[in-house]
């Protein structure tokens, strides 16, 4: 009876299911879903490399640097960096009095309890980057968290700068009503193709207190390794601290399984 | 005697295995424990700047200083020959005004608004509030009287009011911290 | 109860013994955990699984505890007060990789148990009852799971916490009143950003509870093993201490190796790079999908695209997707084998290996990839073996199937003829 009972239960799943692939294989074979634009022309993120890859990479400071004048100078007029404090700069190698300097160039909303009016005061090393007033449409999103937020998170940002170009010809021609709107961008690194940023960087648009040659490239490369860094500022520390331990546990579980052979030495099993 | 040395052998590796396990144990705990101290937002937001340009002789504001309010008093020339004719000696802690203060500004005295009884908030800086038997502060949690230099006078209170690291950085404005 | 031969617990110290005659706790850990279990000898590396399980529990519950004491449940803040606790609290990175990654170790190590019991035949009797008590665990972990999930209101926290609760509104009649009363609004927020919080808070301990249950049942009859065939005498087992303690012993290095390798060099691999963008109402992403752990069941619920008669495929794909799981439930009664281990189910064993094993890799692929062809079709038909296996082929199966013939103990499976077991001294 229970057989029975579970046979037919068993049933009704399989043959609900069996119905829906059978409808579904008929869609799929009659009418084959459209390509579309872009599933045709999106592309994965370019291969770049960056100095903190690898379960052994650590971040180079001096391309940090240079990245966050990037940043500084370009990026921050439209994208906030809000979890991201001036004090945490430090941590890439500018000293107390640099830190003051830079925090200083920033304008900190501070709400008077006296007045109850908004008024901005010049950053301290203890405040965040502050948030952007962006006029025009849409709203830029911050970007302390964008390389971990995005799939292949520092390449992706990385290609997304250094892949604007034209609209492919053989796209227009298969798909025209996917021709990039007015006011937005082709990018064939972006989800949609077309995003609202236009490229954002121009050869020796930054000079690099380094002297290193700010080509696009190198600026893109830039700003992506410091937008590694803002995403995770504690992952030297991270790997830093698995490698011993590691090897700890390495050790101690070779001693374990000594310990263990031991105590079975004399007990077949 | 081969034998021995085996067993021995064999003893030594369990107890290297279970003393490894406690190793690993200790090196568990740390973080649990650590990650209960003050975190890097709260050390690095450790100094007040405040303006003290409005405060007028014989008044007194509180700021905040660490999360916890700090007394700045602008003392009347009463109040500092009140403090000075105590004998330091005399007191519970012992201290003289001038030892509490930065020289030049006696009459600028800056400290914690934290009762070192138990750590209420003195009445005292308020418009209007009682100031104790001794013109100074007065807590109300268990009766402790502090004198118009901060010092305690009666009450369980075991120190003066503590003064914070501070400095003026210009005429008109104190760095604490 | 335990075999006779099995150790009794005799307390050394005088503060022992002073304990013993009145909080028998010493007493129950060695009966439990210790000297006093008595265990067939024979456990092969599948068995350590439930201990890991034990400390996973125990991971999850001490390395949230830590991050509760961070955390704010507040939708205004929750993504921040994490990335807060990330980046400035002392080891905040840590305890938070440890707990996200050790949320997926947990489900890792519990469907190798799962697959064991499935394997081996461990919810046979007499042992329905830890069976049972077990699928009871894993409804509160997925539970757990999917509300702690939700706590760092991230873009997939949002949209996981509205399509599950979403679920619920398939059922007719009540169904948007039960959504609404589950969320405590029309739409996630602080109400139920705050109620899941509690929940996860609870629910751990709440497992626990049932862990001690399923615990305390196993030791009833005591633990099964590879052959399936019942302990017979004091030579077919061991002790747990030290034997099993040691086994355990460094199986825990091995799994922590594992884990530390994640949590060090991997931390964001398993997670999804949506959940770093703070939750957003007005926008969904692209494609949606719960934590890996849940992939088969998401499959199974996607795999109904067609209204069934009068039922509406919404419907009918949660009904199955619970359906898939609940039919756990039923296992010791649908397969009525009095032979545990496949290993001596020539039949059955092809139905498992080529069958179920295939279908639940598919389950998991399906479950995370986009919801397009060929995916849905191919998840369909997984999930009709799936249905399949279980209600139709499992019960034909164990009445038509001949076994192969079992070893006499499990002295004699391990040791050969019963003369070689004689030379063996007994523990």
């Amino acid at each position: 009876m229970a057989r029975i009972l579970s046979i037919l239960v068993g049933l009704f799943f399989t043959v609900a299911l069996a119905w829906s692939l059978g409808l579904g294989f008929y869609t799929w074979a009659t009418e084959p879903a459209q390509p579309t634009a872009e599933h045709e022309f999106h592309e994965h993120p370019k291969h770049v490399s960056f100095a903190s890859d690898g379960p052994f990479g650590t971040f180079d400071k001096q391309q940090l640097q240079r990245g966050f004048q990037v940043y500084q100078q370009v990026c921050a007029a439209c994208h906030a960096l809000k979890h991201v404090a001036f004090r945490d700069l430090e941590k890439i190698g500018y000293n107390e009095p640099e830190v003051k300097a830079i925090a200083a160039q920033f304008q900190i909303p501070k709400y008077d309890e006296m007045t109850g009016m908004v008024e901005t005061v010049e950053g301290t090393p203890t405040d965040y980057f502050p948030p952007v007033m962006y006029a025009g449409q849409g709203s830029p999103p911050d970007l302390s968290l964008i390389t971990k937020a995005r799939h292949d998170g520092g390449p992706y940002v990385y290609s997304l700068l250094t892949g604007y170009q034209d609209q492919p010809a053989e796209l227009l021609k298969h798909f025209p009503e996917a021709k990039t709107p007015d006011g937005l961008y082709y990018n064939p690194y972006f989800p949609n193709l077309n995003l609202a940023m236009p490229a954002p960087l121009m050869e020796d648009m930054v000079t690099y207190s380094d002297g290193t040659p700010a080509t696009v490239d190198q600026m893109a490369k830039d700003v992506s390794a410091f937008l590694i860094w803002t995403a995770e500022p504690t992952m030297d520390k991270r790997k830093q601290t698995g490698w011993p331990i590691l090897g700890f546990l390495l050790f101690a579980t070779i001693l374990g399984y000594m310990s263990y052979r031991n105590i079975w030495a004399n007990k077949k099993h | 005697m081969a034998e021995e040395d085996g067993v021995r052998r064999r003893d030594f590796i369990n107890v290297a295995a279970v003393s490894a396990a406690g190793v690993a144990g200790i090196g568990v705990v740390i973080p649990l424990v650590s990650q209960m101290s003050a975190s890097a937002d709260v050390l690095a937001a450790s100094t007040t700047e405040v303006d003290i340009s409005s405060v007028q002789t014989g008044q007194a504001i509180k700021a905040i200083f660490r999360k916890q309010p700090v007394f700045i008093r602008n003392l009347t020339q009463r109040e500092i020959d009140a403090a000075n004719a105590v004998d330091a000696a005399s007191l519970r802690d012992p201290q003289t005004l001038e030892e509490r203060t930065k020289e030049g500004k006696t009459n600028w005295l800056i400290t914690m608004g934290v009762c070192t009884h138990l750590g209420c908030v003195p009445l005292g800086a308020g418009e209007g509030e009682p100031r104790g038997e001794f013109g100074g502060y007065f807590c109300p949690c268990h009766g402790s009287h502090y004198d118009t230099a901060a010092r305690i006078r009666k009450g369980p209170a075991p120190l003066n009011l503590q003064v914070p690291d501070y400095e003026f950085t210009s005429d008109t404005v104190v760095t604490i911290g | 109860m335990s075999f006779p031969w099995a150790k009794e617990y005799t307390p050394s110290h005088p503060f022992m013994k002073w304990m013993d005659e009145r909080l028998p706790v010493p007493r129950l850990v060695y009966n439990a955990v210790g000297g006093g279990y008595e265990v067939p000898r024979n456990l092969n590396y599948f068995w350590n699984f439930g201990f890991l399980a034990g400390l996973c529990l125990v991971l999850q519950i001490v390395t949230g505890i830590v991050m509760a004491m961070h955390y704010a449940a507040n939708t205004e803040v929750a993504f921040d007060t994490i990335e807060h606790t990330v980046r400035d609290v002392n080891w905040g990175w840590l305890m938070r990789y440890a707990h996200a990654n050790g949320a997926s170790a947990f489900f890792v190590v519990i469907y190798v148990h799962i697959f064991r019991g499935f394997y081996f035949g461990s919810y046979k009797a007499p042992r329905e009852m830890v069976w049972l008590l077990g699928v009871v665990i894993f409804l509160l972990m997925m539970a757990t799971a999917f509300m702690g999930y939700v706590l760092p209101w991230g873009q997939m926290s949002f949209w996981g916490a509205k399509v599950i609760t979403g679920l619920f509104s398939a059922i007719p009649l009540v169904g948007e009143p039960l959504q609404q009363w589950l969320l405590g609004g029309f739409a996630p927020d602080n109400a139920a950003l705050n109620r899941f919080f509690s929940l996860h808070y609870l629910l751990p301990f709440v497992i626990v509870g049932v862990v001690i249950l399923h615990i305390w049942a196993l030791h009833i009859p005591g633990s099964s093993n590879p052959t399936g065939v019942e302990v017979k005498s004091e030579s077919d087992t061991v002790p747990f201490y030290p034997y099993y303690v040691a086994k355990d012993g460094w199986a825990i290095g091995v799994f922590a190796i594992l884990y530390c390798a994640m949590v060090f060099f991997a931390p964001n691999y398993l997670g999804h790079p949506d959940n770093y963008i703070p939750a957003n109402p007005m926008s969904t992403p692209a494609h949606i999908v719960p934590e890996w752990y849940f992939w088969p069941f998401y499959a199974i619920l996607r795999a109904f695209t067609q209204d069934f008669f009068f039922i509406p495929a919404k419907l009918m794909g949660v009904l199955a997707m619970f359906g898939a799981i609940l039919v756990w439930f039923f296992l010791p009664w649908l397969d009525k084998s009095p032979i545990r281990s496949s290993s001596y189910r020539p039949l059955y064993k092809k139905f498992f290996w080529f069958g179920l094993i295939p279908t639940m890799a598919v389950l998991f692929y399906c479950g995370g990839a986009a919801a397009e062809e060929p995916y849905v079709m191919i998840s369909q038909i997984a999930a009709l073996y799936y249905f399949a296996h279980f209600l139709i082929i499992l019960p034909i199966v164990s009445a038509i199937e001949k076994p192969k013939p079992l070893p006499f103990s499990i002295t004699e499976a391990v040791l050969g003829k019963d003369e070689d077991a004689k030379l063996e001294p007994s523990a």
